[in-house]
């Protein structure tokens, strides 16, 4: 596959992952394509949130590639050789992907307007009133206007992931990275998070990888799923047949063992 | 031995107008040199390069596991043998100031540590620059929780600002000490320079506590 081709947008191309000895991402190649919604299930230490951040570079790989909108972001070219990619050569790269976290990972010392503008006008070099104009209509798109001068700590739960993906967006990612954006939320919490992130999947063209536990939500919403098991992709289909009639049985007993604990 | 109020009233106004004001000004400027350095080598100690991490290191380690009055003799008797010759209260402050920033800088580190690893990595992902992401998220998470240790540093700092008598800073003891030689009499003025101190740091202590509190409700 050509790296320059306009139609992917994420790829990994043989990549290697180990945390010491222990082989995490075993030789991964897949691809995702402009706009697509790309759901990542299988088993915990399966290999799914470290693609996740490797894609946020807050891992590096051992070996492999990984492209993103035509650019290397794990290595970059010194002479005409590929070398591991620097902090500066990743940071712009990075600048095309978001990321929503399990935890949130709101700034506390910050209020909801600040976590959003801060990146925009720091790193896109927005003015403070466009990027509060941006910040006031995704808080709008959200549902959460009134909490604008909130401090995260008053928040609930959902409250302050719908922040955490407001401040997202604002970066008008390319790439938009979901990691259990709803384990830590109450139950009755986690329709209104998804609805909003089904809502955006299919109202912005940006690209979705979203590692969840919401079957319901992964089949709802998703394109392609890909089960994940000992950090290689056992299966790669529409949610409508690897939900209904998988070619494998691993991807089988996973998905019994989930839908029976819900 | 008996006790003299009337030499007591009259020593006091000395000891309290030639003392106090240098004991105070000693214990300010060397804790905010203490804040300050204390900072600056927490941050360094986290330095991508090895070469600086170990020379703070050996730094930190080499003030902490030396006396304060080798410090300050070296500074004031030694240093000017190469040409760096500074008055008794600046000499004073700097060396104090240097010593308590090796403490202040395990504080700091510490601070820095409780700072969940999520809010890096939300940094991360919005590609805030390194130096944006100490000044707006980390520093503003971690220097709150710190600052009553700060607080109780200045405290112990504040007790051993007398060790400038020996490089002639007329600090409280050292004018409880020239009132007392004048008269050849010394219970009323050392007792005197000793209430000063509790008062001081009994006063700071509560201060701290306050502060304690507040920290607390905000975390």
């Amino acid at each position: 596959m050509s790296h320059e081709s306009t139609d992917v947008m994420i790829h990994f191309d043989g990549v290697l992952k180990k945390f010491g000895d222990t082989v995490v991402l075993d030789g991964l190649d897949f691809a995702v394509k402009p706009g697509e919604f790309v759901t990542l299930i299988g088993p915990s230490g399966s290999g799914k949130t470290t693609i996740l951040r490797l894609l946020m570079t807050l891992e590096q790989v051992t070996d492999g590639q990984i492209w993103v909108g035509g650019e290397c972001l794990s290595h970059m070219k010194r002479g005409d050789r590929m070398v591991p990619a620097d902090d500066k050569h990743q940071r712009v790269v990075r600048k095309r992907i978001g990321m929503v976290f399990q935890q949130f990972n709101l700034f506390p010392n910050m209020k909801v307007l600040q976590n959003i503008t801060e990146a925009p006008i720091r790193v896109l070099g927005l003015s403070r009133s466009e990027a509060e104009q941006r910040a006031r209509d995704l808080l709008e798109l959200v549902g959460l206007s009134e909490k604008v001068d909130e401090h995260p700590s008053r928040l609930s739960g959902g409250q302050q992931q719908r922040v955490a993906i407001a401040r997202a967006l604002a970066m008008q990612p390319d790439v938009l990275l979901l990691d259990e954006v709803t384990s830590a939320l109450d139950p009755e919490l986690v329709a209104g998070v998804l609805a909003l992130l089904k809502d955006i999947a299919s109202t912005t063209d940006i690209t979705f990888l979203c590692v969840t536990h919401e079957m319901n939500f992964a089949r709802d919403v998703s394109d392609r799923v890909l089960m994940f098991d000992g950090g290689q992709i056992v299966e790669d289909a529409p949610p409508d047949k690897l939900f209904t009639e998988p070619d494998h049985e691993r991807t089988r007993t996973f998905l019994q063992a989930v839908l029976n604990r819900g | 031995m008996n006790w003299d109020w009337n030499y007591a009233w009259q020593v006091l106004p000395e000891i309290i107008g030639d003392g106090l004001l240098v004991t105070l000004q000693v214990t300010v400027f060397a804790s905010l040199v203490a804040y300050a350095l204390g900072l600056v080598l927490a941050l360094l100690r986290r330095s991508p390069y090895a070469v600086v991490r170990w020379v703070v290191w050996g730094f930190i380690e080499f003030i902490r596991s030396t006396p304060l009055i080798v410090q300050v003799f070296f500074a004031f008797f030694v240093l000017p043998n190469i040409g760096l010759r500074f008055d008794p209260i600046p000499t004073g402050v700097i060396t104090i100031g240097l010593h308590y920033a090796c403490y202040t800088a395990e504080v700091y580190r510490a601070g820095i540590e409780a700072v969940p690893k999520g809010q890096w990595e939300a940094a991360t992902a919005l590609s805030l620059p390194r130096g944006r992401t100490w000044v707006a998220v980390i520093l503003p998470q971690a220097i709150p929780r710190v600052l009553p240790a700060l607080g109780n540093y200045s405290i112990s700092l504040l007790k051993e600002t007398p060790i400038l008598l020996t490089i002639g800073v007329l600090d409280i003891v050292g004018a409880a000490y020239q009132e007392g030689s004048s008269a050849f009499r010394y219970v009323e003025p050392i007792t005197i320079a000793g209430v000063l101190f509790l008062v001081l740091s009994y006063s700071a202590s509560l201060l701290v506590r306050r502060l304690e509190r507040r920290v607390a409700r905000i975390h």
